[in-house]
C-alpha cells in the first residue's frame, strides 16, 4: 500500500501504564456506491483490518467497513508492560498491508 | 458475523435508494425498515443473546452537518482483567447501507475499554454500541444523530 500515516503514542512511560494510541492511516475508504462521470461504479476500496501487535502479542484489533470514514482514525489503548516495539498494521481489501513499526520505552 | 445480511441489505439499498421500501413483509414506512435494521444487526451480534443497556457510553455529536466523518468515542466500564474484560465493542447503525460499521477487539492487554473512530452516515439516525464481554454478556448505550448532509450521496 503506498500511503502514509500518524502515529502518536507516548515515547517514554512508565510500567503499568495504560496508554493510549492515536493511530491515522491515509485511505480513500472507497465505498463501491458512488459512480464516476461516465456512471461507473468506482470499486469499492477500504482498510478492512487493523491490527496492533505489541513484542509479538496482538493487544488490538478492528474490523472496518465503508461505513468508517475516509483516512480511518483509530483511538485505542494498551498496558506498557514492556519496552519494544509495537507493530501496526492495515490490511485493505486487495489484500495489501502496510506495517509501522514504533519503539517504546519503559521505565 | 452478519455479512450475508450485510450484502443483502446494501444491494437491497442501492438498489432503491437510500429511502428503498423494506423487502420486509410486516415492516411498513421507513421507520419499521430501520428498527429492522438496528435490531437485525443486533441479532447477528449477540446471536440473540440478551442486550442490557448501560456501563456503554457513545459519545457522538447530536448534530452533525455532514455524514462524511463523524468522530465517536465509546467506553465501556471494565476492570479489564483477563477474567472481566471487554472482548469486543461494535458500532451499529440504524439507516446505513453497511448496518454493522466497524468492530473493536480488546484484549486484557488493552487495559481501558475506550476506543474512538470516525464513521459515516447516510441520515439522521440511532447509532448503537454494543459490548461484548468475557462472559457472553452484552451491555449497550444508544444515540441519537442528526444528519444534515448524507454521506452516500452521489457524489462524481
Amino acid at each position: 500500500m503506498n500511503t502514509s500515516t500518524r502515529i502518536v503514542i507516548p515515547k517514554t512511560v512508565t510500567r503499568g501504564e495504560v496508554i493510549e494510541i492515536k493511530t491515522l492511516i491515509k485511505h480513500p475508504m472507497e465505498t463501491g456506491y458512488r459512480r464516476d462521470h461516465r456512471g461507473q461504479v468506482i470499486p469499492r476500496h477500504i482498510v478492512k483490518r487493523f491490527v496492533a501487535i505489541y513484542n509479538g502479542t496482538e493487544v488490538f484489533s478492528a474490523d472496518l467497513t465503508q461505513g468508517v470514514a475516509a483516512n480511518p482514525y483509530l483511538a485505542f489503548s494498551t498496558v506498557a508492560e514492556e519496552s519494544g516495539e509495537i507493530v501496526f498494521e492495515w490490511i485493505d481489501d486487495l489484500g495489501d498491508t502496510h506495517t509501522e513499526k514504533v519503539e517504546i520505552t519503559v521505565s | 458475523m452478519s455479512k450475508r445480511r450485510d450484502e443483502g441489505l446494501t444491494r437491497r439499498q442501492l438498489a432503491g435508494g437510500l429511502v428503498a421500501v423494506s423487502l420486509a413483509p410486516l415492516a411498513s414506512g421507513s421507520r419499521a425498515k430501520a428498527d429492522d435494521q438496528l435490531s437485525a444487526a443486533l441479532e447477528s451480534v449477540t446471536g440473540g443473546a440478551a442486550v442490557t443497556e448501560g456501563r456503554v457510553k457513545l459519545e457522538i455529536p447530536s448534530l452533525a452537518e455532514n455524514g462524511f466523518s463523524v468522530p465517536l468515542t465509546v467506553s465501556v466500564e471494565s476492570p479489564m482483567t483477563a477474567e472481566d474484560h471487554v472482548k469486543a465493542i461494535h458500532i451499529l447503525s440504524e439507516k446505513n447501507p453497511v448496518a454493522h460499521v466497524v468492530r473493536f477487539n480488546l484484549t486484557p492487554r488493552s487495559g481501558r475499554a475506550k476506543v474512538s473512530t470516525s464513521i459515516r452516515m447516510a441520515d439522521t439516525q440511532r447509532v448503537m454500541a454494543v459490548a461484548e464481554m468475557s462472559d457472553g454478556s452484552f451491555y449497550s448505550g444508544t444515540a441519537d444523530i442528526i444528519v444534515t448532509l448524507s454521506a452516500c450521496i452521489d457524489g462524481g
